[in-house]
């Protein structure tokens, strides 16, 4: 099992876990924040960058507004092409697609480059449940998988590992010397061991970066070129897609095709652009398109933008809480800023914690290629999440009992001299040692005068 | 024109100084200061915690003590920015409205509206200058790292008009130091570890002094320097702006 169901902790929780080692803590941040940088370096070789985000951002918008028309015209230019196009409303609908096209082909292995969408279907525990062999192409995502983790970044899967744990999951698994963690020898290994696979594999399954609806093509982006060495070498290719991943024409693809990797790790581009159009002769093309509550996103109003995400993992790096949580804190498929928009409206009591795993710094929506306003959705779910009762209800006693304070000039003067009704009353200034704010800083001195009493005393003209 | 001054409840309590100085800097520049006493909180704590539903009283009290003045001026970015994107009345939406558009941060109230060129402070200390998000990021108080576009820093423009003070360059110039309200209790580890972080950029690039234009971030960061046993103080920026050190 790659995905573990229990959800015995939240992410303060398993960040508190994580900051148990305040040295690898720091690596996390600063492996991150490298790539942060690199990002930055990137888009600020390109003057027009803040016009490329705005114009994504607007193509995006206008795709999802117009979003049962794109996809009936790429439905029937993708046929028009060869191509099988499948509908599935949910991650189980999906799972039973793809089950059942292995299952007509006779196939029990099957290989599967870089897809986010099947691991929020957990699409490899359910084939594995059905006796069917999945091996991850990618090889950050490879390595999880021998590891038997999740990933825990959607574009570095394996950010979290360092080459030292690496080198032991390559010597558990693939037969590699113990103790090696030189990264060329590593990815040699893994490159033999992959080639084993692509080349007996009938059925390949890749994800889709961008669907062109003017066309009934799809475009899966990659640096290994495991997509294309899979699909090429399989009859079978199954191409998973969310019902967002639509643009309307090829023209705009160059928009997003410059965002994307600048945003992602700060290359001009990915390695590897593949077009995939039609099947090859004798061989078969299916796509799926993938609701899996998108269409509800799509119906709340202030939520609606977070379809426009591309995936490029931008906000989890510049995100100093993600940095410093590390991926698996999040407990869901996508991980930080973008994950905790996405998460709630998936399951809104399981994921009630990720709005509220952020200072709502701003710099996710900042650094958004396509512009999305992650923050600010991250304080509207904060207030749906509250609304419909998923918030702990010792905390909303304490809001109703602080709102009864403040919004009352008598109580909130009459609460004490200088500090002592906040010494008692709001959470994060409680002065003792149980309380967290305690734990690792110190109080705040309380003046031997309010504000309110100076200036009672020194500005008597306004009194 | 009267300035009608909105004291975050903790810096009233807490923070003190920060508020004078506030006042004095405002007085100073010539600007008829109001102080409502009415006034508590802007119900940002709540709000920021899923709660926005339960400052509807604080929202109305805002309203009433504040709607009759030219302009609201507060030393805190993170207060402003919530009454700016968030206030509203049921009784007096228009007032409301009105007070949206006429809220300042100090820093910007000064640079924008009164346009100080010139300031008499003297403060002859390295100062790290921590750009809190709600300022930064929100009101746009300086310029964001993540943007292409053109630099520039309010906050860093006053001090610059402080007679022997050097401003030290940081890491991370705009990294959030961890505060984030209940934030700071509800994912402790975390906040800390980003505090901490924040205080070492400031210690590497020997800041003997810690300013910024939000005290909740200051007082986070004090909290750190003083477990720490650190000689680093934190201060509002108004402190600094308005001190007559010799």
């Amino acid at each position: 099992m790659r995905m573990k169901e229990e959800h015995t902790k939240d992410h303060a929780a398993l960040a508190e876990d994580f900051n148990q080692d305040e040295p690898r803590v720091n690596w996390h941040d600063e492996t991150l924040w490298f790539i942060r940088e690199k990002r930055d370096r990137a888009a600020f070789a390109i003057p027009d960058w803040e016009l490329l985000r705005e114009t994504a951002s607007q193509i995006k918008f206008h795709t999802l507004s117009n979003l049962s028309q794109y996809l009936q015209q790429f439905e029937a230019n993708a046929q028009a092409n060869g191509m099988t196009v499948h509908w599935a409303a949910d991650a189980q609908e999906h799972n039973q697609i793809v089950h059942s096209i292995l299952q007509q082909h006779g196939v029990t292995q099957m290989v599967k480059s870089k897809s986010m969408l099947t691991e929020e279907c957990h699409l490899n525990d359910y084939l594995e449940q059905q006796g069917l062999e999945v091996i991850d192409s990618d090889l950050g995502e490879r390595i999880v998988q021998l590891a038997k983790e999740p990933p825990s970044h959607i574009v570095l899967p394996c950010i979290h590992l360092k080459k030292e744990e690496i080198g032991n999951i390559f010597h558990q698994h693939l037969g590699t010397e113990a103790g090696l963690s030189d990264p060329q020898i590593l990815t040699e290994t893994a490159r033999q061991h992959l080639r084993e696979t692509f080349l007996t594999r009938k059925a390949a399954l890749t994800g889709v970066n961008f669907a062109i609806a003017e066309t009934g093509e799809f475009v899966v982006c990659t640096n290994e070129g495991n997509a294309d060495m899979g699909a090429h070498l399989a009859d079978v290719h199954i191409a998973s897609m969310g019902i967002e991943k639509l643009i309307p024409r090829r023209s705009d693809l160059g928009v997003f095709l410059r965002l994307l990797t600048r945003s992602a790790t700060g290359q001009p581009i990915t390695t590897y652009s593949s077009h995939f159009k039609k099947p090859r002769p004798g061989h078969e093309l299916h796509l799926i398109l993938v609701d899996n509550g998108r269409s509800v996103q799509l119906g709340r109003e202030d939520f609606r933008n977070s379809l426009k995400c591309i995936r490029c993992g931008a906000c989890m790096n510049t995100c100093p809480v993600y940095r410093r949580s590390g991926g698996h804190s999040y407990q869901s498929a996508v991980a930080g800023p973008i994950g905790s928009i996405l998460a709630p409206n998936l399951d809104m009591k399981k994921h009630a914690d990720l709005p509220f795993a952020s200072t709502l710094c701003g710099s996710c929506s900042n650094v958004c290629p396509v512009k999305i306003d992650i923050h600010t959705q991250l304080y509207k779910w904060r207030q749906v999440i509250v609304k419909e009762g998923y918030a702990d209800p010792k905390k909303a006693i304490g809001m109703k009992a602080m709102n009864l304070v403040l919004s009352s000039p008598n109580t909130f003067k009459l609460s004490g001299k200088a500090g002592r009704w906040f010494m008692k009353t709001v959470p994060f200034l409680v002065s003792n040692q149980m309380n967290p704010w305690y734990k690792q800083r110190e109080m705040p001195q309380p003046p031997k005068e309010s504000f309110g009493e100076w200036y009672r005393k020194n500005r008597p003209q306004h009194d | 024109m009267t300035v009608g001054l909105f004291i975050p409840c903790y810096v009233d309590q807490f923070y003190p100084n920060a508020a004078i100085a506030t006042l004095e800097l405002l007085e100073k520049a010539g600007v008829k200061v109001v102080y409502p006493q009415r006034q508590t909180c802007c119900g940002q704590p709540m709000a920021n915690s899923g709660f926005e539903h339960l400052t509807k009283d604080c929202n109305e009290l805002f309203v009433q003590n504040f709607a009759q003045f030219d302009y609201i001026v507060s030393p805190s970015g993170s207060c402003v920015l919530h009454i700016k994107d968030h206030l509203h009345s049921e009784k007096h939406e228009d007032q409301a409205q009105g007070i949206r558009g006429k809220v300042y941060e100090l820093v910007e109230f000064l640079t924008d509206v009164v346009k100080v060129e010139k300031l008499t402070a003297r403060f002859p200390h390295k100062v790290g200058l921590h750009q809190s998000c709600h300022g930064q990021r929100g009101l746009g108080l300086a310029q964001m790292s993540e943007l292409v576009a053109p630099a520039f820093s309010k906050p860093e423009q006053l001090l610059s008009m402080v007679q022997d003070l050097e401003l030290i360059s940081l890491s991370r110039k705009d990294e959030c130091c961890g505060f984030g309200g209940t934030f700071c209790v509800a994912e402790e580890a975390v906040s800390v570890k980003m505090g901490k972080d924040r205080v070492a950029d400031h210690l590497q690039h020997q800041a003997e002094v810690i300013t910024g234009a939000d005290m909740s971030c200051l007082m986070h960061l004090e909290g750190i320097l003083r477990r720490q046993k650190s000689n680093v103080k934190v201060m509002h920026i108004a402190e600094i702006l308005n001190a007559q050190e010799g």
